[in-house]
C-alpha cells in the first residue's frame, strides 16, 4: 500500500512538474538545483560517522577517547586513517564495525544507523585472527555458511568460497591450517574471508602491520588488485605513511589523543593504477607523503615523544 | 586435496619408491613423538641408515641414560633393603617384588582355572537336572571366589574413569560459563576455592552416609563401595578441570571471539563453534591433572571405602600381615605408578592433537 501511493506521488508530482508554466519554472528551479545536489550529496554519503565521541569509565573517572568525530564516505571510496598509536584509530574503526558503542552520535549506513556488529562491516584483523583448529577453506567457509545461509545453495557456496580464496591467491592451501602457513598468507585469508561476506564495508585494523616491508609490499598490490575487480569501500587504518598514500583516495590523520579527533583530511588523487616504483619519484606522490608527515611529527606530535 | 606434488604427475616422472619410503618414514617419525615414543625414533631412523653413529648417540641419550638410572636405582635398592627389619621380616628389594608379582600373576591364573571349573560342574549339574526332569528350575550361580590382583586394577580403573568422567561431565559446562561471564566466576569462585583444597579422606565419610542414605535399592546395578569411591575421586579431580576450562575460555583471543560477532553467531554456535575449540588445549590440560588427581585419590578411597581395587589390596595385605605382605604391597605400589604413568601418557597424547600450535613442548 504504501509502496503504492509513494508511486502514485511521485507520477502526480511529475505529472505537476510538467504543467509548469515557463515563468514558474524558472522561479522553482533554483530550489529544485538545491534538492538535486542535496540529495546527490547524500547518495554519494554511503557511510557516515556523525558526531562520535565514546568515552571509557576508568578509575579516575571516565575517559574520553573520541571527540565529536566527523566523516562522510562515498561508495567505493578508499579511507585509511592514520595517526600515532594510541590515537583511537582502532577505536574509530570498532564503532563502524559496532564493537563499541558510541557515547554519542553513532554511524550511518546507506541511510540506517548501524550499532551491532554484522557482515555487511566485515572486518579484517591485525593478526588475522583465523580459527587455528580450522583450515583455510573451514576458516572462509564459516563465515560464508553463517552469512549466506538460506540464500546460497551448497554448490554455489562452495564455488564462492573458492572464488573469494582465489582472489587472494590462496587456492594452493585450501585444506592446510594457518599455523602452516606464512604471516603473510594467514592475512590473506583473512582478507579472503571478510571479501567472502560481500560487505558493504570492509574494515581494515592495520592488516599488514605485523609483515615484514616485503610481504607487507606484496599484500598492498594484491589489496589494489582486488580493489580494481571489487570497488569494495573500504576503511583501513595504519601507522605506514607510503602504505597509507599508496593505497588511499582519502587520507584521515588524527590527532592525538585524549579526545581524539580528525584532524586533517588528505585527498590523494593520483591515477589508478598506481605503481609503487613509479610513483617512488612522482613528486605528487612525494608531495603527499610530505604532507602526512609534516602532520604526523610536526603538528601532531607525539607528546611523550617531545618531553623524552 | 592433493597430498604431494610428488602423487600428481604420471609414475614415471618421478622416483615413487624413495619418495613415498621418505614421506613414510616422516609419518613414522610423527607417529612416534606425538605418542610419546620419541626415545624410538633413533632406531627408525637407524633402520633407514641414516647417519648411524649421530642416530646411536641420539638412542643412547634417549634410552641408555634412563636404563642406566633405573639400574642403578635398583642396585642401591636391594643393597638398602637388606638393611631395614621390620616386623613382617627384612624390607624386600627388586628380587623378592619380582618373586610376589609372578606369585600374583600365577594366582590369577589358578583362579581363573577354578572359576572355569565351577561353571562347567555347573553347567553339567543343570545339564545333568535337566535330562532327569525337564520341568526342573535351574539356578544358575556365578561364581564367588576372591577377586585376584588384576581383577582390583580392573575395578580401580572402572572405578577412576567413572569418577574422572562425571567431573568432567559437571566441570567442562560450569568452567565454560565461567569463562564466558566474569560474574558467574566472580560468584562461584570462593566455592571453588573453598572445596579445591579438601582431602578425598575427609570427603570421604560424608560421601558415604549420603550414598548410603540416597542410594536404595533392592538390586542395586553398583556396589555401595564403588559409588563412594567414584563420587569421591569426582570430588577431587573436579577442579582443575575446571578451572583451566574456565581460563582457556575467559583468554580466547578477542578478536576470536569478534570474528563470531561479525557473523552474527548465534551464542550456543559461538559457544561450540569459537569458545569450546579455542579453549580446548586448557581444557586438555586440566583433563590430565585431574586424571592425575583421581587415580591418587581413588588409592585411598579405596581404602577406606573397601571398594575391591587396587587400595583394597593394599590395606587387606597391610592387615594381613605375613611375610609377604610387604612385598606383595610393593608391587602394588609399582602397579599403581605405571599405571598413572600410562594414564598420564594418554593424555599426553590427547593434549598434543588437539594442541594447536604444533611447536609447543608439551611435558
Amino acid at each position: 500500500m504504501n509502496a503504492l501511493s509513494n508511486v502514485v506521488s511521485q507520477l502526480s508530482s511529475r505529472s505537476s512538474a510538467k504543467t509548469i508554466s515557463p515563468d514558474e519554472a524558472t522561479t522553482a528551479s533554483p530550489t529544485k538545483e538545491e534538492m538535486s545536489e542535496e540529495k546527490q550529496v547524500k547518495e554519494r554519503v554511503y557511510l557516515e560517522v556523525s558526531n562520535t565521541s565514546i568515552e571509557f569509565p576508568t578509575k579516575q573517572g571516565p575517559f574520553k577517547a573520541l571527540d565529536d568525530v566527523n566523516l562522510k564516505i562515498s561508495r567505493g571510496e578508499f579511507i585509511t586513517l592514520i595517526g600515532h598509536s594510541g590515537c583511537g584509530k582502532s577505536t574509530v574503526l570498532n564503532i563502524i564495525a559496532g564493537l563499541l558503542q558510541a557515547t554519542e552520535g553513532g554511524v550511518i549506513l546507506e541511510g540506517r544507523e548501524v550499532d551491532e556488529p554484522g557482515p555487511d562491516r566485515a572486518v579484517v584483523f591485525q593478526n588475522h585472527s583465523l580459527f587455528p583448529w580450522l583450515t583455510v577453506y573451514q576458516n572462509v567457509e564459516l563465515a560464508v555458511k553463517q552469512v549466506f545461509k538460506g540464500k546460497k545453495n551448497k554448490a554455489e557456496m562452495v564455488e564462492w568460497i573458492e572464488h573469494n580464496l582465489e582472489l587472494v591467491h590462496m587456492s594452493h592451501a585450501l585444506h592446510k591450517r594457518p599455523s602452516e602457513i606464512s604471516g603473510g598468507m594467514k592475512q590473506r585469508v583473512g582478507i579472503a574471508r571478510a571479501l567472502a561476506m560481500q560487505p558493504k564495508v570492509l574494515l581494515m585494523d592495520e592488516p599488514f602491520g605485523a609483515l615484514d616491508a616485503l610481504t607487507r609490499a606484496h599484500l598492498q598490490d594484491s589489496l589494489m588488485e582486488i580493489q580494481k575487480e571489487t570497488h569494495n569501500t573500504v576503511v583501513m587504518i595504519t601507522h605506514d605513511v607510503d602504505e597509507a598514500v599508496l593505497l588511499s583516495d582519502r587520507i584521515v590523520m588524527m590527532t592525538n589523543g585524549p579526545a581524539a579527533t580528525i584532524g586533517e583530511i588528505l585527498e590523494v588523487e593520483l591515477a589508478r593504477p598506481r605503481n609503487r616504483v613509479e610513483l617512488a619519484d612522482d613528486s605528487q606522490y612525494n608531495h603527499y607523503r610530505a604532507e602526512v608527515l609534516k602532520f604526523l611529527y610536526e603538528r601532531q606530535r607525539k607528546p611523550d615523544e617531545s618531553a623524552a | 586435496m592433493t597430498h604431494d606434488q610428488c602423487t600428481l604427475p604420471t609414475r614415471g616422472g618421478c622416483p615413487t619408491s624413495t619418495k613415498e619410503l621418505v614421506i613414510m618414514k616422516a609419518k613414522i617419525i610423527n607417529f612416534l613423538e606425538t605418542t610419546g615414543f620419541s626415545w624410538s625414533v633413533p632406531m627408525v631412523k637407524l633402520a633407514s641408515g641414516e647417519n648411524p653413529r649421530e642416530q646411536l648417540q641420539e638412542l643412547f641419550s634417549l634410552l641408555g641414560l634412563p636404563v642406566i638410572a633405573v639400574v642403578v636405582f635398583l642396585v642401591m635398592w636391594s643393597g638398602m633393603a637388606v638393611q631395614v627389619n621390620t616386623s613382617l621380616g627384612q624390607l624386600p628389594g627388586p628380587a623378592q617384588v619380582w618373586q610376589q608379582a609372578t606369585t600374583l600373576y600365577d594366582e590369577h591364573v589358578a583362579e581363573g582355572e577354578k572359576e572355569a571349573a565351577f561353571y562347567q560342574r555347573q553347567e553339567v549339574r543343570n545339564a545333568k537336572k535337566l535330562a532327569k526332569n525337564p520341568d526342573a528350575t535351574v539356578k544358575i550361580r556365578s561364581y564367588t571366589g576372591k577377586p585376584t590382583y588384576f581383577d582390583q586394577i580392573l575395578t580401580s580403573l572402572l572405578t577412576v574413569f567413572t569418577g574422572f568422567l562425571m567431573a568432567t561431565i559437571i566441570a567442562i559446562p560450569i568452567g565454560v560459563a565461567c569463562g564466558l561471564s566474569d560474574r558467574l566466576y566472580g560468584a562461584v569462585s570462593p566455592l571453588i576455592q573453598v572445596f579445591k583444597p579438601i582431602s578425598p579422606l575427609a570427603w570421604l565419610p560424608i560421601v558415604t552416609m549420603v550414598v548410603s542414605a540416597v542410594y536404595v535399592s533392592d538390586d542395586p546395578m553398583f556396589e555401595k563401595a564403588f559409588i563412594t569411591s567414584a563420587i569421591t575421586v569426582m570430588l577431587c579431580s573436579l577442579w582443575p578441570t575446571l578451572i583451566n576450562t574456565a581460563v582457556g575460555v575467559a583468554s580466547i583471543d578477542h578478536d576470536l571471539m569478534n570474528v563470531g560477532r561479525v557473523i552474527r553467531l548465534h551464542w550456543t554456535a559461538q559457544v561450540f563453534k569459537v569458545a569450546l575449540p579455542a579453549a580446548l588445549p586448557m581444557i586438555f590440560t586440566g583433563l590430565r591433572i585431574s586424571l592425575g588427581i583421581g587415580w591418587m585419590v581413588l588409592i585411598a578411597a579405596e581404602m577406606l571405602a573397601q571398594n575391591p581395587g587396587l587400595g583394597k589390596f593394599v590395606w587387606d595385605e597391610f592387615q594381613n600381615g605375613s611375610s609377604d605382605s610387604l612385598g606383595r604391597i610393593m608391587v602394588a605400589v609399582l602397579t599403581i605408578g605405571i599405571i598413572g604413568f600410562i594414564l598420564d601418557w594418554m593424555m599426553v597424547t590427547l593434549q598434543k592433537l588437539f594442541s594447536h600450535d604444533p611447536t609447543a613442548s608439551i611435558r
